[in-house]
C-alpha cells in the first residue's frame, strides 16, 4: 500500500503533460465532440420518424428508395461517406460563390452531414422495425373505434413503436458517440483530436489515449444509465408483474 | 468506364489487403469471443471479473480510440516488456510491430468483446436437457462442446455473429487513419491527388456493399444449414 502511494505520488509529480493547457484542450474536444454528437442526433431524429413511416409505405416508389438510402448508408463505412461529403463538397457547381461555402468551408459542417445522414439510415431501419412489430390486435382495437389512418398512426402506432425501439435506440446513441471519434480525421478538434494532438506534442500514447478512453467511457455510461432510466419509466407495462 | 488514372491496380491491392484483414480479424474475434465467453459463465469469480471487465470496456471506448492506443502505445509497451526482459534476466529479444499485425490483433480485439457477449447468450440459449442427455451418454466435456453445444449454439449466435461481421468489416476503413493501405486509403490518397474524389471513393463504398451482400448471402445459407430440423419442430408448435 505505502509502495503504491508512493509511486502515485511520484507519478504526479512527474507528470509534466496534463497541465491546465492540455486540459483545456481535452475540455474544448469535449464541447465539439458532445455538439456534433447531439446536434446530428436530433436532426436525425427528426428525418428518421417520417422516413420510417414512409419506408413500411404499400407504394413500391416511395418505400423503394428509402430501403437503397438506407442499405447504401449502413452498408458502407462511415469514413468513407465522411470522406465523399468532405472532399466532394468542394465540387458541387458554384457552392465556393454562395453564401453555402460560409458554411461548408469549415470541416465541422460537412462531418455534420455526413454523421446526420448515417444517423437517419439506422435509425429508420430501428423505427420500421419497431412499427412493423406493432401487434394486429392493437390495429384491430383502433379500426374497430373508427380511427382514420393518421390518428391511429399518432395515437396508438408510434407511441408503442417508439417505447419498443428504445434498446436498440440507445445503443445507436453510443455507437454514434464512438463513431463521432473519426471527425478527428478531418481536422476536427474533438475529443479523440485533442488526443491526438496531446499525442503528438509529448509523445506519450498511454497517458493521452487512456485518459481519452476514460472521458469516452464515462459518456458512454451515462447515455447507457439514461436511457435504462427511460426504459424503466417507459416500459413499465412490459415489466413482469411478481 | 470509369477512369482510374492508374489507380487501378493499387485499389485491388488494397482491396484485398481489406478483405484479408476482415477475415483475419474474424478468426481472432472468434477464439477471444468463445474463450470469453467461457471465462464469463465460468464457475471462477476472478475468470467472471476479467471477463466481465474487458467487455465492458472495449463496448465503451470508441473503435478508434483504442486502435490509436494499441498502434501508438503497442511498440513502446512490448518494448518495455523487452527491457525489461532483457535488465532481469538477460534475455534479448527484439519485436518489431508489423502493422498489419497490429491491425489484425486490435480488430480482433475489439470485436472478441462483441462477439463475447453474442456466444454468451447463445451457449445459455441451449437446452439444458440436452446437456443433460449428453452427460447420460457418457459423453466427455470435450465431445459434448464438439457434438451438441457448439452446433446448437450456432443456431442462437448466428444473427448476431452476421451482426457483428458486417460492424467489423467497416470498422476495417479505419486501419487506413493509421497508416494500413488498405483500399480506403488509397482511394483517400488517389482523391487528394487529382481532385477527384468521387471517381475513387464510390467503387471503394460499392466494393464495400458487394462485400456485405455476399456475406449477407453466405450467412443466409449458413442459418439455413445450423437450422436443420428446426423448421418441422415450428411448425409443430405453431
Amino acid at each position: 500500500m505505502e509502495q503504491l502511494s508512493a509511486w502515485f505520488t511520484q507519478l504526479l509529480a512527474d507528470n509534466s503533460i496534463f497541465t491546465a493547457r492540455t486540459l483545456g484542450y481535452y475540455g474544448d474536444g469535449l464541447v465539439t465532440t458532445v455538439q456534433l454528437v447531439f446536434l446530428s442526433l436530433v436532426i436525425g431524429l427528426v428525418i428518421a420518424v417520417p422516413l420510417s413511416i414512409a419506408r413500411g409505405s404499400k407504394r413500391k416508389w416511395i418505400k423503394m428508395p428509402i430501403f437503397f438510402f438506407t442499405y447504401v448508408f449502413r452498408g458502407t463505412p462511415l469514413l468513407i461517406q465522411l470522406y465523399i461529403i468532405y472532399y466532394g463538397v468542394v465540387f458541387i457547381d458554384g457552392i465556393q460563390e454562395s453564401w453555402l461555402w460560409v458554411i461548408l468551408e469549415e470541416p465541422f459542417y460537412p462531418a455534420l452531414i455526413a454523421f446526420t445522414l448515417n444517423t437517419v439510415a439506422y435509425t429508420t431501419e430501428i423505427f420500421h422495425g419497431a412499427i412493423k412489430a406493432t401487434s394486429k390486435g392493437e390495429i384491430e382495437a383502433a379500426r374497430a373505434y373508427g380511427m382514420s389512418k393518421s390518428l391511429m398512426m399518432r395515437r396508438i402506432i408510434l407511441p408503442s413503436a417508439f417505447r419498443r425501439a428504445l434498446p436498440a435506440y440507445g445503443n445507436e446513441v453510443i455507437f454514434m458517440l464512438h463513431a463521432s471519434a473519426i471527425a478527428s480525421v478531418v481536422t476536427i478538434m474533438d475529443l479523440t483530436g485533442a488526443a491526438r494532438l496531446v499525442y503528438a506534442r509529448f509523445y506519450a500514447p498511454f497517458d493521452a489515449f487512456l485518459f481519452v478512453a476514460a472521458l469516452y467511457l464515462c459518456l458512454t455510461f451515462a447515455i447507457l444509465y439514461l436511457f435504462r432510466y427511460l426504459e424503466k419509466r417507459m416500459l413499465v407495462h412490459l415489466r413482469p408483474q411478481s | 468506364m470509369i477512369d482510374l488514372q492508374g489507380y487501378g491496380p493499387r485499389l485491388l491491392e488494397g482491396a484485398l489487403v481489406t478483405i484479408e484483414l476482415a477475415l483475419l480479424s474474424l478468426v481472432v474475434a472468434i477464439i477471444l469471443g468463445l474463450l470469453t465467453a467461457s471465462a464469463k459463465m465460468s464457475r471462477s469469480w476472478l475468470l467472471h471479473k476479467i471477463g466481465t471487465l474487458y467487455t465492458t470496456i472495449i463496448r465503451g471506448v470508441p473503435d478508434l480510440v483504442l486502435m490509436l492506443l494499441l498502434f501508438f502505445g503497442g511498440q513502446i509497451g512490448i518494448n518495455m516488456i523487452t527491457d525489461w526482459l532483457y535488465d532481469r534476466f538477460d534475455i534479448d529479444i527484439f519485436i518489431n510491430v508489423n502493422e498489419f499485425a497490429a491491425g489484425v490483433i486490435t480488430i480482433g480485439l475489439i470485436f472478441g468483446a462483441y462477439m463475447a457477449e453474442t456466444f454468451r447468450g447463445a451457449f445459455m440459449a441451449v437446452d439444458n436437457g440436452q446437456i443433460e442427455a449428453g452427460r447420460a451418454y457418457g459423453m466427455s466435456e470435450r465431445l459434448m462442446f464438439r457434438r451438441i453445444r457448439f452446433p446448437q449454439m450456432m443456431r442462437h449466435a448466428l444473427p448476431g455473429l452476421s451482426n457483428n461481421w458486417m460492424v467489423l468489416l467497416k470498422t476495417t476503413a479505419l486501419v487506413s487513419i493509421i497508416g494500413l493501405t488498405d483500399m480506403v486509403r488509397v482511394a483517400a490518397e488517389a482523391s487528394k491527388a487529382t481532385h477527384e474524389p468521387f471517381t475513387f471513393l464510390i467503387p471503394v463504398a460499392i466494393i464495400y456493399l458487394l462485400i456485405a451482400s455476399v456475406s449477407e448471402w453466405i450467412f443466409a445459407r449458413l442459418q439455413k444449414r445450423y437450422n436443420v430440423g428446426f423448421g418441422e419442430a415450428d411448425e409443430w408448435n405453431n
